[in-house]
């Protein structure tokens, strides 16, 4: 295979119309590579997958090659594109079948509450489970709240924001909102970080 | 709804790591390769970049994918 430079690689790809044949021959065979390196190991990603990912990869590339920002190898960012979609599938084909708000609605244990009031560190293990606990109840929006639930669950964000109707980045705002409410929350309680931190053995 | 004492651990460790000037899972991907490179080949990570891959301290999808390019990285990189 040829080393072509980034330049090379942006021309014959989608310079000056349609995309040249054999660049894109030759970035298939990169994805089928790189993805076979990156899901080794994993059950899931048997030849009929990577070849499935690859040739979405590939479209996926094509179509953002305008996104790509020249500081790293071509084949890199192709790569990790392609990762992603891979991942992506990957994650959605173990959830396709979980309702995001039966997951959210299903709750286990409630807050444990009676632990011995002498031992201080129960104490403030517990006011910082309360504090927690009402910023989560009155100080998120239902959708925050629902959010950031269904991840501490275990739902992939791209299934999360597929059932919500959001993009990755609209959802990550709104749980870094929900994070940051949390942690003001603990803040306007005079709970520092380190408290957090070794209350919960972090 | 309400959480287990688990989920609340997780949630104050997310907590604890939340900064107000995060990026988001988009965003990263636009450093990922150049970062993985640099990282593929141990070299030094200037500041910004270095900055940027903390979304991968709070995003534990981000990071699986991560780990997942840097292995095709490295063996690309090996021959
Ligand atoms: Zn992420």
């Amino acid at each position: 295979m040829t080393e072509r430079t980034n330049e090379v690689w942006l021309q014959s790809l989608g310079g000056s119309g349609a995309a040249d044949e054999t660049a894109v021959a030759e970035l298939r065979e990169v994805l089928r590579r790189g993805l076979r390196r990156a899901l080794a190991g994993r059950a899931a990603a048997d030849d009929g997958f990577i070849e499935d990912m690859t040739q979405e990869g590939v479209l996926k590339v094509l179509d953002g090659l305008v996104t790509f920002r020249g500081d790293s190898r071509f084949t890199s960012w192709a790569i990790t594109v392609a990762v992603r979609v891979a991942f992506t599938e990957l994650r959605r084909a173990r959830w396709r079948d979980v309702s995001l708000d039966r997951l959210v609605e299903d709750a286990p244990a409630r807050l444990p509450t009676a632990t011995p009031a002498d031992d201080p560190s129960q104490d403030a293990r517990q006011t910082i489970l309360a504090v927690m606990h009402g910023v989560i109840e009155t100080g998120l929006t239902d959708r925050q709240r629902q959010a950031l639930v269904a991840e501490l669950r275990g739902m992939p964000q791209a299934e999360i924001a597929a059932q919500m109707g959001l993009t990755r980045n609209a959802l990550y705002k709104l749980t870094h909102d929900a994070r940051q409410s949390l942690k003001r929350g603990l803040e306007a309680a005079g709970i520092s970080g380190d408290e957090v931190r070794v209350t919960f053995d972090l | 709804m309400s959480l287990s004492p688990e989920e609340l651990r997780e949630l104050a460790r997310f907590v604890l790591l939340t900064k107000p000037d995060e990026i988001g899972c988009d965003d990263w991907l636009g450093y990922a390769p150049s970062y993985a490179e640099m990282v593929a080949a141990r070299q030094p990570v200037p500041e910004p970049l270095r900055k940027a891959a903390e979304h991968l301290d709070v995003c534990p999808e981000c990071a699986e994918e991560f780990r997942a390019l840097l292995a095709a990285l490295t063996e690309d990189a090996a021959g």
